[in-house]
This record gives C-alpha cells, sequence and structure tokens, in this order.
C-alpha cells in the first residue's frame, strides 16, 4: 500500500458513492476536493462530514463516532471499515479516498444499504440466551470468570455488517449462508456456560448452506473493526456439528 | 406525497395513522426497558427510533453500572447507595426517586444478568463490581466502596445488545430510523400520539397511542465539545417543550473529567477506579490537594472544577497547557489491557497512546444532563399548575437521560445512569401496563390538534429561503461552549442567552435545500437544530436563574451553596421563558431523609 502520512496532504481529492434510485437510473461517483489541517490526522468520517457541508445532500449513517455504535460500515478505498475509526493515515493512497457503500447489499441512497438481509440472519439464530438453569431475580446464575473468558471475542460484536458484506459465501448466499456476524453471535450463546440449548441451536446449523458455505477466506477477521475472529467462531461449530454426526 | 418538495401542506386529513397501545420514542437502554416490559405482557408496542437501536448512545457507557448487589461486599447496603447519591446530587435529588432507585436496582441487574448480560466475574462466579467516584461504605463513614457492576469497560455495549435481543425475543415491534418530529396533545392537554417519519422513504404519519414514552437520550451536542455521540440533540426534551410541558434543572450539566484531549471522547471513571490518577504538568497527584480522603475518585463535578483550576493557574499538560495526564502506566500492561480493553482501544485511536506505556491526555468534557423532562418514580410526565402544585400529563411519561426523576440532583454519581434507565425505564412500563388493565379513556386529537403538531415539519419542508442550518448549529455549539462551561457569571450568562435568542429566531426562519424524500439526513438534521435550540435556552435561562453553586453549576459571583433560596428544583416553560421553583422531595419512604451536609469529598 502507498500509505503517505496525513501530515503532508492539503485538499484531499474525495470521491463518493451517489445513488438515489428515486432520481438517477445509474449511480455514480462525485468528486470533492476537500481541505484539511495539514497536522491532524482526521478519521475518514470526519472528511465525510465536511464533504457535507459542500453538499447537504449526501446520505451516510454515524452515531457515536468513537466505533462502538457500528452505524458507519463503509467501503473505504476497497476495504470494509468503519470511518469514524479509520484514519486518513491508513485509508488513503496516492492522495484519493473513495468511500463507497458496504458491498452485496441493496443501496437505499448513496452510502446507505438495507441492511434488512443482515438483521433477518442475526435474528435467525436466537441470539438470546436459553436456560433451563433457575433464574431468579434475586441472584445471577453463577459462572465463573474462565467461563466468562469464553465469550471474550465474542460479545463485543457491534453489527456494522463490516464482515458479512466482505464476504463472498454471504455474497452468493445471502440468504441461507448465514453469514460470520450471525455465527459468531451463534457461537456467542452456545459458548456461554449459562446457556443450555447448545443441541437446539446446532440442529437449527445443520444444513450445507448455515454454516458450511463458509470457505474460510477470512475476509471477515481481516476486516472486522474490533479486531474479532468470527472465522474462528464459525471453525468452532463446524467441530461441534461434525462430532455430533458422528 | 409533500415531502417530495412541491411544497404542498401536509395536514390531518390526508395523514395516514397507525395506532399502538404503547408508543417508546428512542431505542436506547430506558426505551428498550420500557418497551420489553409492555411487549411481555402483550401490548401492541412500537418503538421509534431514529437509529437502528443498538447504535443509540447507551452503546457508549463503558465503567458499569452502580448497584449494591452485595457481589465485592456482602455487607453492602442498598441506604449507603442512596446516601451516596443523595450527597453527590449536592441535596436537590429526589429523595423518594433516588430510594426507589437504590432499592429496587439489585432486581434489575439481575434480571438483566439472567436476560444473558455478559457481566465479569469474580472467583466466586459472581458479578463483579468496581470502584467509582464518590462510592462510600457505612454513609460517608466507612471509605472507598466497591459497587459498580462492569462487563470490563463495555457495559453500556453489553447492557444495550442484551436489551435488544431480548426485545427480539419478546417480538417488539420496532420503527427502525423513524424520526419523531412533535406531540399531539388533545383538547385536555392530553399525549395522544407523535408525529413521526420513516426516514428511507420520508413518509409522515400520525403515531397514535394512549402512552407515549419519551426516552429520547441526552443533549451534549448543545456544547461543541462533547463525549455525545451526533445523534444526541434532545429530541424528547425540545418536543416536550413545544408541546408546552416544562422541563426541570436544565442548568445542571456534568463536564465528565476524562475526554480524551482534542476530541472529547471518553475514558472511564472506572480507570481510576482500577488505580489511575490525575497528574499535572509536574507530575503531582494533584487531586490530593483537593479532596484529601477520596483523591481522584471525588465525584465528577469535584474533580472537573480541580483539572480546570490546575489548567487555569498555568499548570495544564502540553504544550498549550491547556489538559492533564492521566496516568494508567503504573497498573502494568496486565490490568490495563484485561480490564479496560476499550479504554486502550479509544486511547491508541483518539490519544494515539498506549496507556499501559504513557498517560491519557485528559479534559472535562460535556457528557450529561442531570435535568430533563420531570416525572415521577412511575415516569409519568409532570407540569406545574398555576399555584406551583405538581400536575400528572396524561398519556406522557419519559425515562433516562431525557427525564428527570431527579436521583441525579446537581450532579450525577457514575454508574448511577445506566441504573436509571433500567430502573425507571422499567418502572414507565409497569405503569402503563397497569394502566391499560385498568383502562384508559381519552379523546381523539381534532384535526387543528394533529396540524399544530406538523407545524414544524411543514415549515421546514416548504421554506424556500432562509437560513443555513448547520451554521445555526455550529454557532450555538459555540455560544453554549464559551459562556455556559464549568465555570459560570452573570456576565457570560447574559451574553450568552442574547446569542442563543437570536440564534433562535434564526432557527424559526431554517432552509432545507435539498426537498427529496429518500432518506434525507439533512431533513433529519434541520429538525434536531429545534430541538437542540429548545434545549440549548433552557439551559441558558436556567442556568443565569439559579443564584448560588450547587453540583455541576459552578458559578464565579455566587461561589457558595445557598440552602436557603435554592434547595430546590428549577423549572423552565419554553412559551413564558420564566423560571419557577419546585420544592426538593424530602420524603423518603423507607428511611429517614438525609439532611443537607457541607459536601467534601
Amino acid at each position: 500500500m502507498n500509505a503517505i502520512s496525513a501530515s503532508e496532504i492539503k485538499t484531499l481529492r474525495l470521491s463518493i458513492y451517489r445513488y438515489d434510485p428515486l432520481k438517477q437510473e445509474k449511480p455514480y461517483m462525485q468528486d470533492f476536493d476537500i481541505d484539511i489541517p495539514a497536522e491532524k490526522d482526521l478519521m475518514v468520517l470526519d472528511v465525510l462530514m465536511l464533504a457535507k457541508e459542500q453538499d447537504p445532500s449526501i446520505s451516510f449513517r454515524r452515531s457515536c463516532r468513537e466505533g462502538v455504535c457500528g452505524s458507519d460500515g463503509l467501503n473505504i478505498n476497497g476495504k470494509n471499515g468503519l470511518g469514524c475509526i479509520t484514519p486518513l493515515s491508513d485509508a488513503i493512497k496516492s492522495n484519493k479516498l473513495s468511500i463507497r457503500p458496504l458491498p452485496g447489499l441493496p443501496v437505499i441512497k448513496d452510502l446507505i444499504v438495507d441492511m434488512k438481509q443482515f438483521v433477518d440472519q442475526y435474528k435467525k439464530v436466537k441470539p438470546y440466551l436459553i436456560t433451563d438453569k433457575k433464574v431468579d431475580t434475586r441472584e445471577a446464575i453463577p459462572q465463573t470468570i474462565e467461563e466468562r473468558e469464553k465469550l471474550d471475542g465474542l460479545y463485543e460484536c457491534i453489527m456494522c455488517g463490516c464482515c458479512s458484506t466482505a464476504c463472498p459465501s454471504f455474497w452468493w448466499n445471502p440468504d441461507k449462508f448465514l453469514g460470520p456476524a450471525a455465527l459468531l453471535q451463534a457461537y456467542r450463546f452456545i459458548a456461554d456456560s449459562r446457556d443450555t440449548a447448545t443441541e437446539e441451536r446446532l440442529e437449527q446449523l445443520e444444513d450445507a448452506f448455515s454454516v458450511f458455505r463458509c470457505h474460510g477466506i477470512m475476509n471477515c477477521v481481516s476486516v472486522c473493526p474490533k479486531g474479532l475472529n468470527p472465522t474462528k467462531a464459525i471453525g468452532e461449530i463446524k467441530k461441534m456439528l461434525v462430532k455430533r454426526a458422528l | 406525497m409533500a415531502m417530495n418538495g412541491k411544497g404542498t401542506l401536509l395536514d390531518a386529513s390526508t395523514l395516514p395513522v397507525k395506532e399502538f397501545d404503547g408508543i417508546i420514542v428512542g431505542g436506547g437502554g430506558s426505551g428498550m426497558m420500557a418497551s420489553l416490559q409492555l411487549a411481555k405482557s402483550g401490548m401492541n408496542t412500537a418503538v421509534v427510533s431514529k437509529v437502528f437501536p443498538t447504535r443509540s448512545h447507551t452503546v457508549s457507557a463503558q465503567g458499569g453500572i452502580t448497584c449494591s448487589i452485595q457481589s465485592a461486599d456482602p455487607d453492602d447496603d442498598w441506604r449507603w447507595h442512596m446516601f451516596d447519591t443523595v450527597k453527590g446530587s449536592d441535596f436537590i435529588g429526589d429523595q423518594d426517586s433516588i430510594e426507589y432507585m437504590c432499592k429496587e436496582g439489585p432486581e434489575a441487574i439481575f434480571e438483566l444478568e439472567n436476560m444473558g448480560l455478559p457481566f465479569s466475574r469474580t472467583e466466586e462466579g459472581k458479578i463483579y463490581q468496581r470502584a467509582f467516584g464518590g462510592q462510600s461504605k457505612d454513609y460517608g463513614k466507612g471509605g472507598q466502596a466497591e459497587r459498580t457492576c462492569a462487563a470490563a469497560d463495555r457495559t453500556g455495549h453489553a447492557l444495550l445488545h442484551t436489551l435488544f435481543q431480548a426485545n427480539v425475543k419478546a417480538g417488539t415491534n420496532f420503527l427502525s430510523e423513524w424520526f419523531a418530529v412533535d406531540l399531539v396533545k388533545n383538547q385536555n392537554d392530553q399525549v395522544v400520539g407523535v408525529i413521526a417519519f420513516e426516514i428511507e422513504s420520508g413518509e409522515p404519519y400520525f403515531l397514535k397511542s394512549k402512552a407515549t414514552v419519551l426516552a429520547t437520550g441526552g443533549a451534549g451536542r448543545i456544547y461543541q465539545t462533547t463525549s455525545n455521540a451526533l445523534i444526541n440533540t434532545g429530541d424528547g426534551t425540545g418536543m416536550a417543550l413545544r408541546a408546552g410541558f416544562p422541563v426541570q434543572d436544565m442548568e445542571m450539566w456534568q463536564f465528565h473529567p476524562t475526554g480524551i484531549h482534542g476530541h472529547g471522547t471518553l475514558v472511564t471513571e472506572g480507570c481510576r477506579g482500577e488505580g489511575g490518577y490525575l497528574v499535572n504538568k509536574d507530575g503531582e497527584r494533584f487531586m490530593e490537594r483537593y479532596a484529601p480522603n477520596y483523591k481522584d475518585l471525588a465525584s465528577r463535578d469535584v474533580v472537573a472544577r480541580s483539572m480546570f483550576t490546575e489548567i487555569l493557574e498555568g499548570r495544564g499538560c502540553g504544550p498549550d497547557a491547556d489538559h492533564v495526564y492521566l496516568k494508567l502506566d503504573h497498573l502494568g500492561p496486565e490490568i490495563v489491557h484485561k480490564r479496560l480493553p476499550g479504554v486502550t482501544e479509544l486511547s491508541k485511536r483518539f490519544a494515539h497512546v498506549d496507556p499501559a506505556e504513557h498517560p491519557i491526555p485528559v479534559v472535562p468534557t460535556c457528557h450529561y444532563a442531570m435535568g430533563g423532562i420531570p416525572t415521577n418514580v412511575h415516569g409519568q410526565v409532570i407540569s406545574q399548575n398555576p399555584d406551583g402544585t405538581d400536575k400528572i400529563i396524561d398519556g406522557l411519561y419519559a425515562a433516562g437521560e431525557a427525564a428527570c426523576v431527579s436521583v441525579h440532583g446537581g450532579n450525577r454519581l457514575g454508574g448511577n445512569s445506566l441504573l436509571d434507565l433500567i430502573v425507571f425505564g422499567r418502572s414507565a412500563g409497569l405503569h402503563i401496563e397497569e394502566s391499560f388493565k385498568a383502562g384508559i379513556k381519552m379523546d381523539d386529537p381534532s384535526s387543528d390538534d394533529v396540524d399544530y403538531a406538523l407545524r414544524n415539519l411543514n415549515r421546514v419542508n416548504v421554506s424556500q429561503s432562509g437560513e443555513n442550518f448547520v451554521e445555526v448549529k455550529k454557532d450555538l455549539q459555540k455560544t453554549m461552549q464559551m459562556n455556559f462551561g464549568v465555570f459560570r457569571t452573570e456576565e457570560l450568562m447574559e451574553n450568552g442567552i442574547k446569542e442563543v435568542s437570536d440564534l433562535r429566531d434564526k432557527s424559526q426562519n431554517i432552509h432545507l435545500a435539498d426537498k427529496s424524500s429518500q432518506f434525507n439526513t439533512a431533513r433529519v438534521e434541520a429538525l434536531e437544530l429545534l430541538n437542540l435550540i429548545e434545549v440549548a435556552e433552557a439551559t441558558a435561562i436556567s442556568a443565569n436563574e439559579r443564584k448560588e453553586s450547587r453540583g455541576a453549576h459552578s458559578r464565579e459571583d455566587y461561589p457558595d451553596r445557598d440552602d436557603e433560596n435554592w434547595l430546590k428544583h428549577s423549572i423552565y416553560f419554553s412559551d413564558t421563558k420564566q423560571v419557577s421553583k419546585r420544592d426538593v422531595n424530602f420524603r423518603p419512604k423507607q428511611v429517614q431523609a438525609f439532611q443537607p451536609i457541607v459536601r467534601t469529598y
């Protein structure tokens, strides 16, 4: 990557994907020249907000601006990531920055994709605790430090969609392959010592598509802005499914 | 449709109506706690949220939920938590509400754990609790307590996702990415729903309901530098003020001590709970001077003022001497990276330092509104009769940061906001459920009532020329930052009030150039400005009126607390721009009221 230091940049050529299905037949790229402070390493979201001051009709989602809400998953110079925590110094190639919507999902407008398919897959894995342990609002279900540590790397998902929309298997079968985000969530509950529905969960995943369309390409791992590893979680589910079948 | 820019006015006769048993505006912690309660009881519930629920600002809460669950200390007592909270509030927190929160809290915490919230754990397999500011044992006599239940330093994220998941399970109806514009009232001053539009299509609706809950969170975006998300624009507070309902204690804004310098993003108070401390440019641990007992874990208003005093007296760090350092490196990478993984990540991103090796540059940042829409413990919104007595507004509830049930008074303790939103989100839900069982009768609004609620949306939609709302917003944030910060004076505030008033006039004449209907975020931002203006003006006028220093409200011209005149809530109405007083509740049900004492840490 020909990364150049942001401190050398004065004016940035920003190219943004534009599409309003009610107004245009086809999407197009719109160029902006953005003046940015030389000494500061802005985030991609900062630059998008500067562009929106030039043209208020640009639409994108944003909320926390600190990488925890998952609103601003974007395709930044070809790689999925969160606008608010991707510094220009990491993103920029040859003084150019191209921002497109997350790939593989229908575009509602400009950088805003329709997340319905993504959320539907999430809901399919029953993303909530199912337990036949004694539940009592006067105490916690006991869990050891070691049991709780098994959830580290699983519960932190922010549902930004960067992983699933970087996954070729999800592009091909977004309705049948659950995708890395939903599968990470499925494993988060399988791995939880308090959850007693492992058998029910595995049974639901046991078909040719839900899990097994993952071919270990690992795009999900390379783009996850929280540094999570869905491929590993999927591997664990596969192992459990294979063991169960034997 | 009128949204397409042809300049047609919307009116009641053509506006589509959707009817629900309960409408919750806002999909954060308090909103989803309320909706969960309603959905579980089988009511037809809709959560109207301008963002997908897990994007709500609750997600950013780091350190934890303070609650006496007796995990770190089997002898812990909710009454001690109550004492700390009353003292932290500088004695204008309502003691009936604080009692309710501290007493009911444990049940709500265990309910969340039972739902799956991945709390960190102790050696005994219980929920992990850490030390936070202003926490004591034995009514301030037994030293520092450890009372804040934590999921690493991502407690808000864990809480919000758990609540979303529980709502998915319960079948809550989410109107996700819908923007609520204004409340609809009938002729009896009852609230019968909201005007809202689906952002994706731009289609407006009258969402009709016998119970509307405002759970829209804070409004930190009235300031230039804030820890708050970009979405925190006080929408419910603005709606309530425009509908003629009051706000309470709006002068009370918390400045969180440890915002990352130059960005405003927070690092949790849990950093100091885990043993971190603040130093000035001489490397001095200066909080030892200001708060000899609690030091860095004094309450937030005290720490923030001490930091600014260091900076103003020339002991700040950095080339501009405009911040101080938060030191964590002495704790070692094991503690820092394990207990504070989120802080490590934020610090590397926004301050370019690994806190296990270098101190984090920090400066106080606007964080939390203690004030808001006044409610009782059931979340019912309260207005004032002409004689100053309370009047309950039928059909309208508020919970969470948008509300002022007044558990925080003049200063909120760390970890009490998450507790506030789960306890009072739930109590609002419970009250609505009970009311429905008992039967609610309400008159339909007239078409004039609906048209009146459409006025702002119409005005923005048909605007042909006028002010640039982005510029007005920037000017507003600047004047609030300059004139209503940590230290206040009459001179600054009167200047600020004038500027805010001018900006209000401009906001009445804003121009939305882009009239397109499909996911038009400019329309949302233009309407958000109207809410920011309401909140800012309420803050400005209330702050100037409270002629004393109490909690987060610190005046150089009135440096002392004045219990004789101001052991009171301030109540502000937008239409008259007048501030009146309301009694603080000193009538808890099960304990003796805590009387005001000199507040030291």
